[in-house]
């Protein structure tokens, strides 16, 4: 009888995996600090041939023609990839998880989108070799009108960024143009606040800067297959998007990775190994595709920008009683993950505070911008951002610290949250708690023994009636109303003086109460 | 195109190579010597993930070419442990957690290195104004200062 001799293994693996608590030595530490760790481009193949793109110096143009016949005939040239090459040159991300349509091609064919749009690739001996070759390249382009403001796409007559999406949105469920939020009647919230505040919040593209930038080397192997170090962040949905792009069974990929430069979500996005993958399969040879830190900084994706609008209704004694939201999403000239961050910004509303009426509507908008995607939190960060902003703003505007402000308002344990979710596990009191105590910040005992545990969950779970249609309210004569920083695009008439609603002067005593202007830029407050 | 032959110390011991006229010790290095511990990052000169030594003296790879440096000597972080035996900053950088994806540490290293062989008992000022040439995107530089903070007192405890 043949019996597997566990007891000379006996002492390899410890079974007791509490590990918390107990300091751990990173498993890949001794490599990263003798510079033995392996990224992808630590690899020398013989005979490996370097790739380089060909990016649209447009934002949108037709591509009418275009000529490679004296790019051909450079010296080590092996060969030029158009995207009539590329087996199936459409793709969006997350048509792996069967949402959104493909909307991207991998090299231009009819149209570039956006500026920095690869079009044509070139394969050559060396770098320099195949940077020559790209001058050579001629490219007839048709310029077209351009559009990089995301209210101003989704205008009527707006040009057409992305014929996938004619509207300049992207589709959710087949129907709908924007992720649409509704918990209760904002309307009715803010009839009955003692305040209104309307701020405008405009993010920036963020790059994610990683110190290594994207890359790949694939090479043919001995069975037919093709072995791809690569920089990606996400090795199996890279090596399915490749096989979908490319149109072969998976199992002829064999993608090494892990040990990653750096990453933040600018490494998700698959932009390399299509390329050297179909580089090695059309040469026979390894090829080898670096974006070159310029191109990553540029042309490669970031955090998309976001816009967002916020209207609160806030009462005197510090409740906000409705929280009103619309938001844009840059997603550039194509989805990439942005449909994906516009359902986590949904999903995230109101922040973590209990607030009865709340209404959301989220857009994912096309522009001629580099496509947006994946960083840290994206979707949700820039949003906190906005609702903290907002948070310190209404806090100064009824007259209140900002702590006791956050705490009055922050769920607890059993409330219902806007997406009709029980929350649980909350900590938000809790972490105002210890944040004003490191930041010697003066909490009144009161709200010191606040606990998330407590108070939570009764009426404040319940779900509140939603009307379909919003049913507006009469507005009480004192409530007093801040309008946004800067109007909408385009400006309509001067703004400046902003018409003041009409006002008796307030009692000196109460200044939390009655005319008292909120300067929304600077946090500060004026009578 | 000619290929101009190039000799000089590298970690130690003698290399001869071929280089093209316009090539980087950056490249020199990863694909001729074949030591890939200095890593391209921005190849602007900006970032330091490409810091080497030349004569003792931090220089950014990337942006130095390959042919100024026929008989000088290089130092990679290759060239750091003595056989199996860590070098200090080796050993500081895995104690306080100084690297997370690892790709800045090899520039990292050196340019610590240089700072300890001019000043053996440096300043926290004087360690961020060392390594104020690289960029990591990863730790915030606190764990790092403190590494080499650490190989600092160490080194100068062993001479007490």
């Amino acid at each position: 009888m043949l019996e597997l001799r566990k007891d000379i293994f006996a002492d390899e693996r410890d079974d007791n995996l509490k590990e918390i608590g107990k300091p751990t030595q990173r498993q890949d530490m001794l490599g990263h600090v003798t510079a033995t760790s392996t990224y992808f481009n630590d690899h020398k193949l013989q005979g490996m041939l370097h790739l380089k793109v060909l990016r649209s110096p447009h934002s949108h143009a037709r591509i009418r023609r275009i000529d490679l016949s004296e790019a051909e005939r450079q010296p080590g040239v092996r060969r030029i990839i158009r995207g009539a090459d590329v087996p199936h040159n459409l793709n969006t991300l997350l048509s792996l998880i069967n949402f959104g349509k493909d909307d991207e091609p991998t090299l231009a064919v009819d149209k570039v989108r956006y500026k920095g749009e690869p079009i044509v690739a070139v394969v050559a001996d060396s770098q320099r070799e195949a940077y020559e070759a790209l001058a050579k390249i001629r490219v007839d382009y048709e310029p077209l009108p351009s559009v990089f403001d995301v209210e101003e796409a989704m205008k009527p007559g707006a040009p057409v960024v992305n014929e996938t999406y004619p509207k300049n949105t992207f589709t959710y469920h087949d129907i709908y143009d924007h992720q649409k939020l509704r918990f209760g009647d904002v309307e009715r919230g803010f009839a009955a606040a003692d305040h209104i505040l309307e701020q405008r919040y405009q993010m920036s593209p963020i790059e994610q800067a990683h110190t290594e930038t994207n890359g790949s080397i694939a090479a043919p192997d001995t069975n037919g297959r093709y072995v791809v170090y690569t920089s990606t962040q996400a090795l199996f949905f890279s090596l399915d998007t490749c096989a979908k792009i490319l149109d072969v069974p998976s199992n002829t990929l064999h993608f090494i990775g892990g040990t990653v430069g750096g990453g933040f979500g600018g490494k998700v996005d698959t932009v390399t190994e299509p390329l050297s993958i179909l580089g090695a399969m059309l040469t026979g040879r390894p090829v080898r595709y670096v974006i070159e830190r310029e191109e990553e900084m540029i042309y490669c994706a970031p955090r998309g920008a976001e816009r967002i609008f916020i209207k609160d209704g806030v009462a005197r004694d510090g409740r906000i009683l409705a929280r009103q939201f619309r938001c844009y999403f840059d997603s550039g000239a194509y989805t990439r993950l942005s449909s994906y961050a516009v359902v986590k910004c949904a999903a995230h509303l109101p922040g973590p505070y209990t607030i009865s009426n709340v209404s959301a509507d989220v857009y994912c908008v096309f522009t001629n911008r580099v496509p947006a995607t994946a960083m840290r939190g994206f979707g949700v960060t820039a949003v906190d951002f906005a609702i903290e902003c907002q948070m310190d703003k209404l806090a100064h505007l009824i007259g209140m610290d900002p702590m006791e402000f956050r705490l009055i308002n922050a769920y607890r344990d059993g409330d219902m949250k806007a997406h009709r979710r029980e929350a649980k596990n909350t900590a938000l009191i809790e972490c105002v708690q210890v944040a004003a105590e490191k930041a010697k910040w003066p909490l009144r005992d009161e709200l010191k023994r606040m606990s998330s545990r407590k108070d939570g969950g009764g009426a404040r779970a319940a779900v509140p009636a939603t009307p379909r249609e919003p049913i507006l309210v009469s507005r009480p004569a004192g409530q007093q109303r801040t309008p946004y920083d800067r109007p909408a695009s385009p400006p309509p008439e001067p703004l400046r003086p902003p018409p003041l609603p009409p006002l008796s002067p307030p009692p000196a005593a109460a200044p939390s109460h009655g005319a008292i202007r909120f300067s929304s830029v600077f946090g500060g407050r004026r009578r | 195109m000619a290929k101009t032959p190039l000799q000089f110390r590298h970690n130690g011991r003698d290399v001869a190579i071929f280089v093209d006229g316009g090539m980087s010790l950056l490249s020199a290095l990863r694909d001729e010597v074949g030591d890939h511990s200095p890593k391209f990052g921005c190849g602007q000169g900006g970032c330091g993930a490409c810091t080497v030594l030349v004569d003792g003296e931090p220089v950014v790879s990337c942006v130095t070419l390959a042919e100024t440096i026929a008989g000088k000597s290089i130092e990679t972080a290759d060239g750091l442990k003595t056989g199996p035996e860590l070098h200090p900053l080796q050993t500081a950088f895995m104690d306080n957690f100084a690297a997370q994806c690892g790709y800045c540490t090899p520039g990292m290293l050196m340019a610590a290195k240089a700072l300890l062989e001019h000043n053996p008992d440096p300043s926290r000022v004087e360690v961020v104004e060392a390594i104020s040439g690289n960029i990591c995107r990863c730790t915030g530089y606190e764990s790092i200062i403190n590494a080499v903070l650490a190989a600092a007192a160490r080194r100068t405890e062993r001479r007490a």
